[in-house]
């Protein structure tokens, strides 16, 4: 079971580091929807501060969403996706990794680049540590929603769209208590209970949203 | 309940309906394939050909009637899942990795043997070790279905193959090749059940032929 983890988790990042410039767009987008906000609300200090756990988290989100999409679809097109679910090994097991390797390729470039970006912002050293730490506790929880509403869209025309009003409801528990801990972090109260609930959210993702993705795959293929 | 075999188990179709939206492809089919033995799908374009292998493979569901193996339907049979090599229409290679990388993964994914010398002594077996780190993506045709049957060279165990089209594409060359590869398999009490429209030529192994016309 490891082993067919590890295999298809390194494939997909091997096809990623084959498709550089398609691996860096999610990355892209999220500098650039960062950077847009300054121009456009004007570049005070204060309200930027304000905004700034909102602004990054949103853009976090979307640009995970946007990459998501395409999780399943060229196995799909290609004949692999039929190929793993007829290896016998669990579903769950293959989503959890297409999954992992989503988060490797897309989220954690997220993360890495999140701290600069608050400095882009004015954030604070308090708000910029609890920035990171949430986005490294939500994103997974982001790319496991995804690969869920990829499977279930699987297929379908104007999939993407699909995907967003799917997947965007039930990622906002994440974006609110991600976001929450940066405020508070930068009004100076505790983070403790937002980093709770956002462990508790990627637990609970990390557990059920393989299974529903593998079921999900099993429909589509049929 | 069927005697326990050392063999390979029976795949077996008990009035197997299929239906597509709203146009019934087949009613009322049965077969056996017992180890061993080769059966050869025919029919005519559209008469669910690929639709009758996918529900022997167990991707989807029938109307009416079972697939089983050994007895027990092919989607909660234990065993088929190793046992089983579908190659379909599509390669299941990826574009972008080369034809070794890809080959590897689908070894590793089935638990066949995925070191680099049983990868290359494959794709050496259908005549693509040339080409084995090209990417897939600059093979021609025929070339990547060759590729795609490169796995069958991988097998060294009695397992039932379902196999769409196998001779797509493929040369005389070619053809030769995976008859040899049928053959070996056969041999060592594996069963095949293939699709094809054109016929496999003479140097194929003996195949019960089975037409699907009448069953619209």
């Amino acid at each position: 079971m490891g082993t067919v983890f590890l295999a298809v988790y390194l494939r997909d990042l091997r096809l990623a580091l084959r498709r550089r410039v398609e691996a860096l767009l999610p990355v892209v987008f999220f500098v650039v929807a960062i950077s847009l906000f300054p121009l456009g609300v004007g570049p005070e200090p204060q309200i930027l501060r304000q905004m700034a756990a909102g602004i990054v988290w949103v853009s976090a989100l979307l640009a995970t969403m946007l990459s998501v999409t395409s999780l399943y679809a060229s196995d799909h097109a290609d004949g692999s996706l039929e190929q793993m679910i007829l290896s016998g090994h669990p579903g769950s097991v293959i989503a959890g990794a297409k999954a992992a390797a989503h988060w490797t390729v897309t989220g954690a470039p997220l993360v890495l680049a999140a701290p600069l970006l608050g400095l882009l912002l004015d954030m604070s050293p308090q708000a910029l540590a609890a920035l990171l730490a949430s986005l490294l506790l939500g994103t997974p929880i982001l790319s496991l929603l995804g690969g869920m509403g990829a499977a279930l869209t699987l297929g379908l025309r104007s999939a993407g769209v699909l995907l967003i009003l799917l997947i965007v409801p039930l990622s906002i528990p994440a974006l609110i208590f991600g976001a929450g801990a940066v405020s508070a972090a930068e009004a100076g109260l505790s983070t403790a209970g937002h980093f709770s609930l956002l462990g508790a959210l990627l637990i609970m993702t990390t557990l059920c949203a393989p299974i529903a993705t593998s079921f999900a795959l099993r429909i589509a293929l049929e | 309940m069927p005697p326990v075999s050392a063999g390979l188990p029976t795949l077996a179709a008990e009035g197997l309906a299929c239906r597509r939206g709203n146009r019934v492809l087949f009613t009322g089919v049965n077969f056996s394939l017992e180890a061993g033995r080769a059966i050869w799908l025919r029919g005519r374009n559209g008469r669910g050909k690929t639709s009758l292998l996918r529900l022997a493979a167990g991707l989807s569901v029938p109307e009416a009637g079972m697939v089983s193996w050994g007895g027990v339907p092919v989607r909660r049979a234990a065993g088929l899942a190793h046992s089983l090599v579908y190659v379909a229409h599509a390669s299941a290679l990826k574009d972008d990795l080369s034809v070794s990388e890809s080959l590897r993964f689908l070894a590793l994914l089935h638990g066949r043997a995925s070191d680099t010398a049983s990868v290359y002594q494959a794709l050496d077996r259908v005549g693509m070790a040339s080409r084995r780190d090209a990417p897939v993506r600059t093979l021609s045709q025929g070339q990547r279905r060759r590729a795609t049957l490169a796995r069958l060279a991988l097998e060294r165990e009695a397992s039932l193959w379902i196999l769409d089209e196998p001779y797509d594409a493929l040369d005389s060359d070619g053809v030769e090749c995976i008859n040899g590869l049928l053959h070996a398999h056969l041999a060592r009490g594996g069963s095949v059940l293939l699709t094809s429209h054109q016929s496999p030529g003479d140097s194929a192994p003996p195949m019960a032929s089975f037409d699907l016309d009448p069953f619209a």
